[in-house]
């Protein structure tokens, strides 16, 4: 394993009550690249990011964030986690929400107004979050994560619900974070947003489909749009005999692989 | 852990600051309640025996009310999700809420009670540093309830309903509307173990000058249910959850 390898997660399986929401994975994620979970509704990607950020009670494997136990306590200040929902208060404005946090986190009136620049809210900033656009609602949860400059940024679904510009700001935006080589990991049931990553970790039913890059799976699957090619992976997915084995898919050491020749 | 406690209280006290009609609602209403017993028992001796009661009633009610809806919020929202992903103890959080809400009970029992002696006519013979006490204390047991119940809600509605479910058995027992020693005696001695009986009975040895052993001994089963509440309310804020 190489050193720049920030999130390890072996076996990991997660049961809630007696559904199965994460069966198995394992996989490891590289820093300084968007990494873009995708799946649609309900394949586990929140499990997945909670786990990783330790709030999730696993049943069994291990997630290794930094080389140390996901939820560790030194870990609580290294990871920025952005929740699906946004977690701010609506009664506060965008600054006392903001300078909160920050004061939790022991962190200086500069850093709060860096993230506010960053995120672009300083023109919203004395305003109550419950006048704000579900959009700009998104961004405070946003700055909110990168208070401090965590080493690992965690963002479930950020830019739902948002129009296409802001959309396109927000992975402009996730492309200069990652290129500090911090571990950006960014879910998305959008298909098309898979392009706009590194590394696409593909998840269905609780199961990895394939770990690879925007290019490698236009290619592998022929496809001509990523909303297709998921489709077909889905497809070579389900008549894979092996597909029903209990052990993580065997095409993903494959895929690894193939990441690996491509540098 | 100051600096995290206090940054919790102030949040809270933001909060309500952009919520002036629960602040009206908060200061105002007790006073309005207070004034309409006086009112009922113009004629009679009753008020000066319920009146310290009601002044011991409303901080408990009404931060029961607003710290289990408020910790409610917090679940649902998932701020308390990412709370509790930073360097944020447990303590903290609680403390911060404690002291937010104590510091807003304190200003509701001020008002109460200055409007019960220079309108309604109640006497207090006792220390008002002590009846201050004791209502701060009443406070904190809504509060240290109210974290409790929310751990058990999935909805305000529920939550909403644990008022009547845990807070009016209390104020039945209490002895306001019967005395405690002609109650049924299984209901006399499940009355005697409330921590409601014990505010209002150390309430009302302030307020008749009569502060005893037994009154020390009020607020000290009052602070073992606080610290009973607490412990139970701070085991259900998990870092991890299912």
């Amino acid at each position: 394993m190489n050193k720049s390898v920030c999130i390890d997660v072996q076996d990991l399986s997660v049961k809630r009550g007696k559904s199965l929401v994460l069966d198995q994975l394992s996989f490891h994620l590289e820093a300084g690249k968007i990494i873009g979970l995708l799946g649609p509704s309900g394949s586990g990607k929140s499990t997945l990011l909670r786990s990783i950020v330790g709030n999730q009670i696993i049943t069994s494997g291990s997630v290794t964030v930094l080389g140390q136990s996901a939820g560790s306590k030194s870990l609580r200040r290294k990871v920025g986690y952005m929740t699906q929902a946004a977690s701010v208060y609506d009664d506060l404005t965008v600054r006392q929400n903001i300078t909160y946090f920050a004061n939790i986190l022991g962190l200086s009136t500069d850093e709060v107004n860096r993230v506010i620049q960053g995120t672009d809210l300083a023109e919203q900033a004395s305003r109550l979050v419950i006048d704000l656009s579900g959009g700009q609602r998104n961004r405070v949860s946003l700055a909110i994560a990168l208070l401090g400059n965590p080493e690992i940024v965690i963002l479930d679904e950020p830019t739902v619900g948002l129009d296409p510009v802001l959309r396109a700001d927000l992975w402009d935006l996730f492309a200069r974070l990652a290129s500090t080589g911090i571990c950006l990991v960014v879910s998305s049931h959008v298909m098309d947003e898979a392009m706009r990553c590194d590394q696409i970790l593909l998840l269905r039913e609780g199961k990895i489909l394939a770990q690879l890059s925007p290019f490698e799976l236009m290619q592998r699957t022929g496809a001509t749009d990523p909303e297709g090619a998921f489709l077909n992976l889905i497809d070579s997915g389900t008549t894979d005999p092996q597909s029903d084995a209990p052990s993580a898919p065997v095409s993903v050491p494959r895929h690894r692989a193939a990441v690996e020749e491509s540098k | 852990m100051m600096r995290r406690t206090l940054a919790t209280a102030g949040r809270v006290l933001n909060q309500v600051r952009h919520d002036p009609r629960t602040i009206a609602l908060m200061l105002v209403v007790p006073s309005l309640l207070i004034g309409l017993i006086a009112w009922i028992f113009t004629d009679t001796p009753a008020f000066q025996r319920i009146g310290p009661s009601m002044i011991a009633l409303f901080p408990f009610v009404v931060m029961f009310l607003v710290t289990s809806i408020a910790t409610l919020r917090e679940r649902r929202s998932g701020t308390l999700e990412r709370l509790l992903s930073l360097p944020l103890a447990k303590g903290e959080f609680i403390f911060g809420y404690a002291l937010a809400f104590t510091l807003i009970a304190i200003v509701q029992t001020l008002i109460a009670t200055s409007f019960a002696i220079w309108v309604c006519g109640l006497e207090i013979s006792g220390s008002f540093w002590l009846l201050f006490a004791v209502a701060a204390l009443d406070a904190l047991l809504g509060i240290s309830l109210g974290l409790m119940a929310s751990a058990f809600a999935r909805t305000e509605f529920q939550v909403v309903q644990f008022m009547p479910a845990l807070v009016i058995p209390q104020f039945l027992l209490a002895g306001i509307i019967l005395p405690r020693d002609q109650l049924p005696s299984v209901l006399e001695s499940i009355g005697d173990w409330l921590p409601l009986s014990h505010a209002i009975d150390a309430l009302s040895d302030v307020a008749a000058g009569t502060t005893d052993s037994a009154t020390g001994i009020s607020m000290l089963v009052i602070v073992a249910w606080i610290a009973v509440a607490l412990l139970v309310g701070s085991l259900t804020l998990r870092r991890r959850t299912a």
